[in-house]
């Protein structure tokens, strides 16, 4: 009930789209021909019972694209997971060498542990390569931020094995259940009859 | 969680409403309490740089206001909502995070008296200019927009007392075609006969004073926003500035979707500080329990009344949308298919003498200054609630001098329709 979460979007959000030609681009996620293939979307993520499952099974995050400056989403969610959530919080950034007082590490491969969950923060058409990062190390789950949204690649991550959530907000989701969001004011969509998850 | 989208019954009494965490209380347990602790300077440093969301201050945030919160934006399909001490101050936010000095708004003629001079009066003498439409049609709206400089769009789903209903769709329509919002006060629908987020609209605000609360006991507003409203589209430079008392943080670039009401509420509650108490918003969020059966039966009541005064020779007109005879009856078939509300007017044969000798006739209906109670309320506009407006103004709202607004409760109508018989027997007399 304390600790509780703001909803946060990335800052540089990226929308990977197919032209009609074939080739793909990225665009802002915010621009008029974004929007327009938001409607055309084909590929569906997890329910929000599944993302829960995925948030409460997890006990370790690896964020990756994490950004020191304190301004920035990524620092946002950091701050929040470290705070308001149980999960061991991974730094992955090759140009950092500390974010919120932990090392920062520069790859998948160097951190610890496997972490349950892969968080990203990059470009859409960055999310491939971090697809095969996370298989490469074993990670279960690829979970592409709010903003950010490169269909080909969550089919690609899915057919390695990878559970996929895409353009949704780690610490949104984690907020929706667990107290975050419904504090400040928004609808999670939780009914329940039973005690709030802690 | 269950991924079954719950019908609205069950989400007025359960939405906001998850057993407490801390104790199991079942009911809405009562946070009566100015500040929450922190857990240390760490988490108290995230909380005040919204890193992360925690209770600092009741102005800000209050786990009972919240859950008061949650149930409406639920109700009205909204993404959230932010809860406010009043109507006026629910409406007062939106434009103060809105329009500054210089800029202009769009609003209807047929606004509450209350929402007219705050924009007339007050925010006019903040610089900020209305344009106030008197007609039904979204082109004429459209024409009083200013490209630049009009930053909001502003009408009620069913005005009070002329019973008119917005063309909810056309005027969305106008507003996404300029890249403003669409703010609509709901207070007289409520989310039961009207959601405008359905029909497009981007921000509903209600006073929840009347048939949210719906017992006449506690003043209180909300503002829901749908969530789809593009805040980065430059005509609001303020949600992509640089905010450096946050940090250096960017309203849109950080909270995308959540920025408008994340503003709200750190920006204007902090800056204006018209929060709503908790004690006020368990007993409103408790009267949004029974909002569904209330309204039913509101509307069921105002049908047969205004059936039963429109028949009566003593009656000249009956300003009620749900009857044919009313110019906006297809409109409110359209937005309100379960019926306009309670809230209506008549003119009396007569003209001001004998409203004013019928309202003091009643002996049930309760002569006084407010809406949507369960009991039936009535009132002279012209000498009360909109009695600050001019001439014009009046006319313009649909005001005439033997006009009596009633508000139609869930008593026995029989016993409703009986009061006013009588009433307007004594007054024609």
């Amino acid at each position: 009930m304390s600790e509780t979460s703001i909803p946060t979007a990335t800052a540089e959000a990226t929308e990977t789209v197919t032209l009609a030609n074939g080739l793909t681009c990225d665009l802002p996620a915010d621009s008029p021909l974004a929007k327009l293939w938001k409607s055309q979307r084909t590929w569906v993520g997890p329910s929000a019972k599944e993302r829960l499952a995925i948030l409460r099974k997890a006990t370790s995050v690896a964020i990756v694209g994490a950004s020191p400056n304190p301004a920035r989403s990524s620092y946002f969610v950091g701050t929040y997971l470290k705070q308001s959530s149980p999960y061991r919080v991974y730094f992955v950034n090759p140009n950092a060498t500390e974010i919120l007082g932990q090392p920062a590490y520069p790859d998948l491969q160097s951190l610890p542990e496997v972490p349950d969950i892969v968080d990203v923060f990059r470009r859409a058409s960055d999310i491939p390569s971090v697809m095969d990062d996370a298989i490469a190390v074993g990670a279960p789950t690829v979970w592409v931020q709010l903003g950010i949204w490169n269909e080909e690649a969550a089919r690609y991550g899915e057919s390695q094995g990878l559970t996929v959530v895409m353009d949704r907000c780690i610490k949104v989701e984690h907020a929706r259940f667990h107290g975050g969001l419904h504090l400040m004011g928004f609808d999670t969509g939780v009914i329940s009859s039973k005690r709030q998850a802690r | 969680m269950a991924d079954r989208d719950y019908g609205f019954r069950t989400r007025a009494l359960h939405a906001g409403n998850v057993p407490d965490s801390a104790t199991g209380a079942r009911a809405l347990p009562i946070y009566q309490s100015s500040a929450f602790v922190f857990d240390d300077a760490q988490d108290a440093a995230a909380r005040f740089a919204l890193q992360k969301y925690g209770n600092i201050y009741s102005r800000l945030a209050n786990p009972t206001v919240a859950s008061f919160e949650e149930r409406i934006a639920s109700l009205e399909g909204g993404l959230g909502a932010v809860a406010t001490a009043s109507g006026l101050s629910a409406q007062f936010i939106t434009f103060a995070s809105l329009v500054g000095a210089g800029d202009h708004v769009v609003a209807s003629s047929n606004l509450y008296g209350g929402s007219i001079t705050q924009l007339d009066v007050t925010l006019r003498r903040f610089g900020v200019e209305t344009t106030f439409v008197a007609s039904d049609q979204a082109d004429d709206y459209a024409a009083a927009i200013i490209p630049g400089r009009t930053k909001v769009l502003f009408a009620e789903t069913i005005a009070n007392p002329s019973g008119d209903i917005a063309d909810l769709e056309a005027l969305a329509d106008v507003a996404r075609a300029h890249q403003i919002p669409f703010i609509v006060d709901s207070t007289i629908a409520t989310p039961y006969l009207c959601r405008p987020i359905e029909w497009g609209a981007d921000v509903v605000t209600h006073s929840a004073t009347k048939f949210l609360g719906g017992h006449g006991t506690t003043l209180g507003g909300v503002v829901v926003e749908s969530g789809r409203f593009d805040w980065s589209n430059h005509n609001f430079p303020l949600f992509e500035e640089t905010v450096p008392h946050y940090g250096g943080l960017t309203w849109y670039g950080n909270f995308g979707e959540y920025a408008f009401l994340t503003r709200l509420r750190a920006e204007q509650l902090r800056d204006i500080g018209p929060s709503l108490a908790p004690h006020s918003a368990f007993l409103l969020a408790q009267g949004v329990e029974t909002l569904p059966y209330r309204m039913q039966a509101h509307v069921d009541n105002a049908r047969a009344v205004a059936e039963w005064l429109e028949q009566d020779a003593r009656v000249e007109t009956v300003r009620w949308a749900g009857l044919p005879s009313h110019r906006h009856f297809d409109r409110a078939a359209k937005y309100t298919p379960a019926g306009p509300s309670s809230v209506f007017s008549f003119d009396v044969r007569g003209g001001r003498e004998v409203g004013e000798k019928l309202i003091e006739n009643v002996q049930l209906a309760s002569h006084l200054a407010n809406i949507g109670d369960a009991k039936t309320l009535i009132i002279h506009p012209a000498s009360t609630t909109h009695a600050q407006l001019t001439e014009q103004q009046l006319a313009d709202s649909g005001i005439g001098p033997g006009l009596v607004r009633l508000s139609v409760g869930i008593e026995d109508v029989d016993d409703i329709i009986y009061d006013l018989d009588q009433a307007l027997s004594a007054a024609t007399a």
